[in-house]
């Protein structure tokens, strides 16, 4: 199955909005529509914004009133450090059940259901296998609110998918991540002077950098991948590796009995460490990530790779510090640049490239789909024959047509092509 | 970074599912520590001085049916296990590793328990400890293709009281030959002869065991006297270490799919397996003339 219209639920989230930003390079999707509480915090060309709370039925709406083929939920909170416990179950387990909800149903358009899920689903035991491959089950019962919510928002993933055979369900597994633009409670961790550790530990641990994150996600929308993916970089490292390649040293300051007591102090001295974190500290984690591999996706990064760009990140951030501003999103100018007719349409889409994007990411998709539209929405189109206009326009997007149907019939005014177009859009619909 | 590591990301899928082995994390030659934690640094100078020393003049090691070892692709080595602090897997790894014409790196199975104990947590994976589960086994057997030691008795051998010294204890659920079938690579059974009397354990101290979380607290002749460093005053006993023909499986995994889960196979194969090593030891034993001297 081709996704064309997808909806990004959390595009207020990192994730959500660099996988948007990802999407909207390229032409071939349609309709982008992202949902959330709170507005975007990144700059996006041509995504559509809804902000709607956990109602299954607005979200029903939207998803058949735009006919979205493809579900991307990428709201799963995965540190409860920076958020409540109470908002994390909320939104982990009420939020999923509310959006799978809203995708169920015999007439509902949705064949595609991508779900951004954690490794802590896993958690960290003494017992652990070294690699954990997605047919293990963990194996203890969770006891942290974290993981019993994340254990709970993937059964009723799985019973989603039983239930709907027909429709494609990814669930990806993700590790920690780690990325400049990422504030995590591992990240603080490494930014501290020293890298605190258990006495007596040297646990493994395996990382995923950011961009790959939003590759993964990239890739399950693109390609079709029924099933659990685990998602980590290559390599697994000791924590002693990873504090020399932070060049930092490692500082046993937790004892290995009454860690938590020992935690609730450093809480005080203001670092904390999450349950989760404590055990990962104590008995490590790998995944096999073998079976995404096998799928086509190539990581861009090892975990050595992600733990040296976050060293350099950590090198240049108090330089950087202050010099770039935080978008703010402004919901009558994003309006405006969408959808009024006095927008040129050559800078709708074309005229800002996202700043935040790394070399990597921008254009990833527009290399070989993009040159349609070049054509027609650049310059020289005032050049063109009508025939050669009319011959090009079944490869347009719908929403590249309607404008390009306002254009006709206000400048240029060329009769044949209006025509053309209202044919093209009338058997669209 | 590489320029070459960075692909597209509309990568098409691969035409033929590759295997699982193929898509194993390339070595990175920058690093000193491997995915599972072993450290080529700290086995390094765990080598050069305490397993030299071991092996060559405290227990002057001497090895029959080294050829036994295959060189290339993976295989189990099977051993019995005695001592109070078992110093027979490390000078097993030695053993392999100088008189093997390949000195291939041993993976040592060991209980989950060290894993949650601190200080053993850290130490027993960088000189190639790896947690006993199952499907470690199967990575580093048919994935990595590596030589993986294992002690079907578990601790029920090294916790086993000096009187009982070379009688095998139970050969656990036959996990290991499973483990060995699935990934099709032979089995090698190890007779190792000299450790039950470097570290005999003469009584057991149940109530320092539940106080230190222990598998278990042993009185050795030295420890707990002796302090911590106690456990690793081993007595110079000789050590002989007898490397038996490989045991294939392969042939038997042709026999019908899935041989591993007919239990009554994986059993006798087990029992073989223990009944031949009881009697090399038997014979090992009844040749010697000194404990000390062999």
């Amino acid at each position: 199955m081709i996704s064309r219209r997808v909806i990004i639920t959390g595009l207020s989230t990192y994730w959500g909005g660099r996988l948007a930003q990802a999407l909207e390079a390229d032409p071939r999707f349609e309709a982008i529509i992202g949902i959330d509480k709170t507005p975007p915090k990144v700059e996006l060309q041509r995504t559509e914004f809804v902000r709607v709370l956990d109602q299954h039925s607005l979200i029903r709406r939207l998803v058949e009133a735009a006919e979205i083929d493809t579900v991307i939920d990428t709201r799963m909170v995965v540190d409860s450090i920076v958020t409540a416990p109470r908002l994390a179950h909320e939104n982990n387990v009420l939020g999923t059940m509310n959006i799978l909800t809203a995708c169920t149903g015999p007439d509902s358009p949705v064949r595609k259901v991508v779900f951004k899920s954690s490794a802590h689903l896993y958690g960290a035991h003494q017992d652990d296998p070294a690699f954990f491959t997605e047919v293990m089950d963990r194996p203890h019962p969770p006891r942290t609110a974290l993981e019993r919510d994340i254990v709970e928002a993937e059964g009723a993933v799985r019973e989603f998918a039983d239930r709907n055979p027909d429709t494609t369900v990814t669930v990806l597994r993700f590790t920690h991540g780690l990325g400049p633009d990422l504030r995590t409670s591992l990240t603080r961790l490494f930014g501290a002077p020293a890298v605190p550790a258990i006495l007596g530990f040297d646990p493994r641990c395996q990382f995923v950098h950011a961009d790959d994150i939003v590759g993964c996600l990239e890739h399950a929308v693109r390609n079709d991948l029924d099933g659990t993916f685990n998602c980590a970089a290559d390599g697994v490292l000791t924590l002693s590796e990873v504090a020399d390649l932070l060049g930092k040293r490692l500082a046993p300051i937790l004892p290995p009995w009454g860690t938590g007591l020992a935690a609730g102090v450093l809480r005080r001295a203001g670092l904390q460490l999450s349950p989760e974190l404590q055990n990962l500290m104590r008995f490590g984690r790998g995944l096999d990530n073998r079976k995404l591999k096998a799928s086509g996706y190539r990581y861009r990064y090892t975990t050595r790779e992600t733990v040296l760009k976050l060293r350099e990140h950590q090198r240049l951030h108090p330089l950087l510090r202050g010099s770039t501003e935080a978008y703010r999103y402004e919901g009558e100018v994003e309006e405006f640049l969408r959808y009024s007719p006095s927008v040129r349409p050559a800078t709708r889409h074309r005229g800002r490239r996202p700043t935040n994007l790394p070399p990597g990411e921008a254009g990833a998709g527009d290399d070989d789909a993009d040159g349609g539209r070049a054509t027609v929405t650049g310059a020289r189109y005032e050049d063109l024959e009508a025939e050669e206009v009319v011959a090009v326009l079944p490869s347009l997007e719908r929403r590249d047509l309607e404008d390009l149907r306002v254009h006709e019939r206000e400048r240029a005014g060329r009769e044949p092509i209006v025509a053309a177009i209202d044919r093209i859009l009338a058997r669209q619909r | 970074m590489a320029p070459g590591r960075r692909t597209s990301l509309k990568t098409n899928l691969p035409a033929a599912p590759a295997h699982p082995r193929d898509l194993l994390p390339a070595v990175e030659p920058e690093r000193r520590v491997d995915d599972w934690g072993r450290s080529e640094r700290f086995e390094g100078l765990m080598d050069r001085t305490l397993y030299d020393f071991f092996y060559h003049l405290w227990f002057r090691c001497e090895v029959e049916g080294i050829e036994n070892v295959p060189a290339t692709g993976g295989a189990l080595l099977v051993s019995n296990h005695s001592g109070a602090l078992p110093p027979d897997g490390s000078m097993i790894a030695k053993a392999i590793k100088e008189e093997h014409s390949r000195s291939r790196p041993v993976y040592l199975t060991v209980e989950h328990f060290f894993k949650g104990y601190p200080g053993f947590s850290m130490l027993l994976p960088k000189i190639g400890g790896v947690s006993a589960h199952p499907a470690n086994v199967h990575r580093l057997l048919c994935d990595e293709q590596q030589l993986v030691l294992v002690f079907p008795e578990g601790r029920k051998g090294t916790e086993k009281l000096y009187r009982d010294r070379y009688r095998l204890q139970r050969f656990g659920r036959g996990g290991f030959v499973a483990a060995a079938m699935r990934a099709r690579v032979p089995i090698v059974p190890v007779a190792l002869v000299g450790a039950e009397e470097a570290a005999p354990i003469f009584g057991h101290v149940p109530l320092l065991q539940r106080l230190t979380g222990l598998l278990y607290f042993p009185i050795t002749p030295t420890f707990p006297h002796g302090g911590p460093l106690g456990m690793l005053a081993y007595l110079p006993a000789k050590f002989k270490i007898r490397f038996l023909p490989p045991v294939p499986t392969d042939e038997m995994a042709d026999q019908g799919d899935e041989p591993w889960e007919d239990r009554g196979l994986v059993q006798t194969l087990a029992h073989q397996i223990r009944a031949t090593i009881q009697e090399e030891l038997l014979d090992m034993v009844s040749k010697r003339r000194s404990v000390w001297l062999g």
